[in-house]
């Protein structure tokens, strides 16, 4: 993929140049995940392990429906249940398909070091390139979505690649086209934010009153977005972040301190030079030798004065 | 290793070889950090085959570091105290740059150039250390949450750059001041090096018949 994809990076990660990016007549895309219509069958989920070749270790039940319990290497996409009381005291089960959200301002690549290693392609997809992965947990601590995940065995990161190689050749991702109930859309960002206007529209009128769309502007919106039943309270969704933000401390350590520091480095290389054309070396002269040996010579006979003083008396 | 007759030891072979083994380590954790910090400088990753290895072999350079470096606290810490001799010589720092000697107090073992390397390195690989660790996700991923290893890198980076200036500040000195890097490599000092930027010390090798690195030394009675 990295190599049929090269010319289409909008964003590679630590790389100072432009990347290629002829190709920019392309049309951002977007999966669309209507939460309201979600009915927690995990057929996104094992669609993805289908088309990635993707099997986790089997786990033990622990009283919840999330299986596997959290994401991992081998598990890109995770259905997160959270029994949710209502006010009035009824029960709801919000079902959130977790995964990359393919942010538009992608943390994970802000943050990571390895040239390359992650990339944005026109279209707003974030892809992992593994093969210039260093499995330094950078994109980890970039990520407001808490969703990279280093393997212990091959030591580089995974995360769902919104089916960068099926979108690239014109499918929709396996976890859209396994969705029976139509809960996960895929097409144009435009498309899907129109798509969601109506569905907000008919939750609206069937009462509630806080659907909406995620879309965090935080981020400058993401590929991957939500309908909710209670878009003002996203965190109601198992975490889901209700203001999600690269963290300033990310944003401090990728941003300013990186020439400022490099700066200083130089500034410091730079005057010792500059000293050494100036000042010149400090060397030893021959009358420091000269004063030296006075000096030693002086102690040495004062030692031997002692001596003598103690040899002469009586034992 | 062979001296030449009438020098001063200034650092034993002990101190030498525990020397080097921190520069060595500092200057590979100073590649493999710089390149992991900046993307102009991530060709340094080639010099330890690669990037993977290179985050692989980093914080195990950074525990060696840590324990030669307790080594150099263990030989030093005590001809590094602070005195007030210190104060009246950074404030003479200008004539000391200017490398007119003369009329600057006179120095004990270390000046105060010295020991504020000595003291900020023993601060700061503390803080390396702790940091490092809290972001060394192999081992240590799940004892913090993402939120404090952020931090942690921030001030991981800030350490480092701060101790490769300090580090900077270090080697120019020893190139600056002639004599100073045989000092570390071959271990001996003329007397008359020994006079011009440490008299203190000096005198009181002088005053004690020792040959160095500390007075009084009773093992070398036999080169009076």
């Amino acid at each position: 993929m990295a190599d049929l994809q090269s010319q289409d990076y909008i964003r590679r990660s630590a790389t100072t140049l432009t990347p290629p990016s002829v190709r920019n007549h392309e049309a951002e895309v977007a999966k669309l995940i209507d939460v309201t219509r979600c009915i927690g069958c995990k057929a996104c989920q094992a669609a993805c392990m289908e088309w990635n070749d993707l099997r986790t270790e089997m786990q033990s039940f622990e009283g919840s429906y999330d299986n596997p319990k959290d994401l991992d290497p081998s598990t890109w996409t995770l259905m997160r249940f959270t029994e949710h009381e209502t006010a009035d005291g009824n029960l709801e089960w919000l079902i959130r398909k977790d995964g990359c959200m393919h942010c538009e301002d992608p943390g994970c690549l802000k943050a990571c070091p390895a040239p390359g290693a992650i990339v944005q392609y026109a279209n707003g997809i974030v892809d992992f390139i593994s093969e210039n992965c260093i499995g330094c947990g950078y994109c980890v601590k970039g990520c407001p979505f808490n969703i990279p995940r280093i393997s212990k065995v091959d030591h580089k990161s995974y995360k769902c690649t919104l089916c960068s190689d099926r979108v690239g050749v014109g499918l929709e991702p396996a976890c859209v086209k396994a969705c029976p109930t139509g809960a996960i859309m895929f097409g144009s960002k435009a498309d899907m934010a129109d798509w969601a206007g109506e569905r907000i529209v008919d939750l609206k009128s069937r009462g509630y009153e806080n659907a909406g769309l995620y879309d965090p502007p935080g981020v400058s919106g993401t590929h991957v977005m939500y309908v909710l039943h209670h878009a003002d309270k996203p965190s109601l969704y198992a975490g889901l972040p209700d203001d999600p933000k690269i963290s300033a401390a990310v944003e401090f350590w990728k941003g300013l301190i990186k020439p400022v520091a490099l700066a200083g480095v130089a500034l410091a290389a730079v005057s010792g030079f500059l000293h050494w054309v100036v000042a010149g070396p400090n060397e030893v002269q021959p009358e420091d030798e000269v004063e030296a040996q006075h000096l030693l010579a002086a102690e040495r006979s004062k030692r031997d004065t002692e001596n003598r003083y103690i040899a002469d008396e009586p034992a | 290793m062979t001296r030449p007759r009438g020098t001063l030891i200034r650092n034993t072979t002990v101190t030498r070889l525990n020397h080097w083994l921190t520069a060595a380590c500092f200057v590979l954790l100073m590649l493999s950090g710089l390149a992991m910090f900046h993307p102009l400088l991530f060709w340094l990753s080639a010099l330890f085959g690669g990037g993977q290895w290179m985050r692989a072999i980093h914080p195990w350079i950074g525990l060696v570091l840590v324990v030669s470096y307790a080594g150099m606290i263990v030989q030093f810490w005590r001809d590094n105290l602070w005195t007030r001799d210190d104060v009246a010589w950074a404030l003479a720092i200008n004539k000391v740059l200017a490398n007119e000697e003369e009329g600057v107090p006179e120095v004990a073992r270390f000046n105060a150039g010295q020991k504020m390397v000595f003291w900020s390195m023993a601060l700061l690989i503390p803080v390396l250390l702790f940091t490092g660790i809290l972001v060394w996700d192999y081992y240590f991923e799940a004892f913090s949450s993402v939120e404090t290893q952020r931090f942690a890198l921030l001030i991981h980076s800030l350490a480092a750059i701060a101790a490769i200036i300090i580090w900077i500040t270090h080697v120019y000195a020893a190139i600056w001041v002639r004599g100073s890097m045989r000092a570390m490599t071959q271990g001996y000092v003329t007397p008359g090096w020994a006079w011009r930027h440490h008299r203190k010390w000096f005198r009181s090798l002088a005053a004690t018949g020792s040959t160095g690195p500390r007075p009084g030394n009773a093992a070398d009675k036999t080169h009076k």
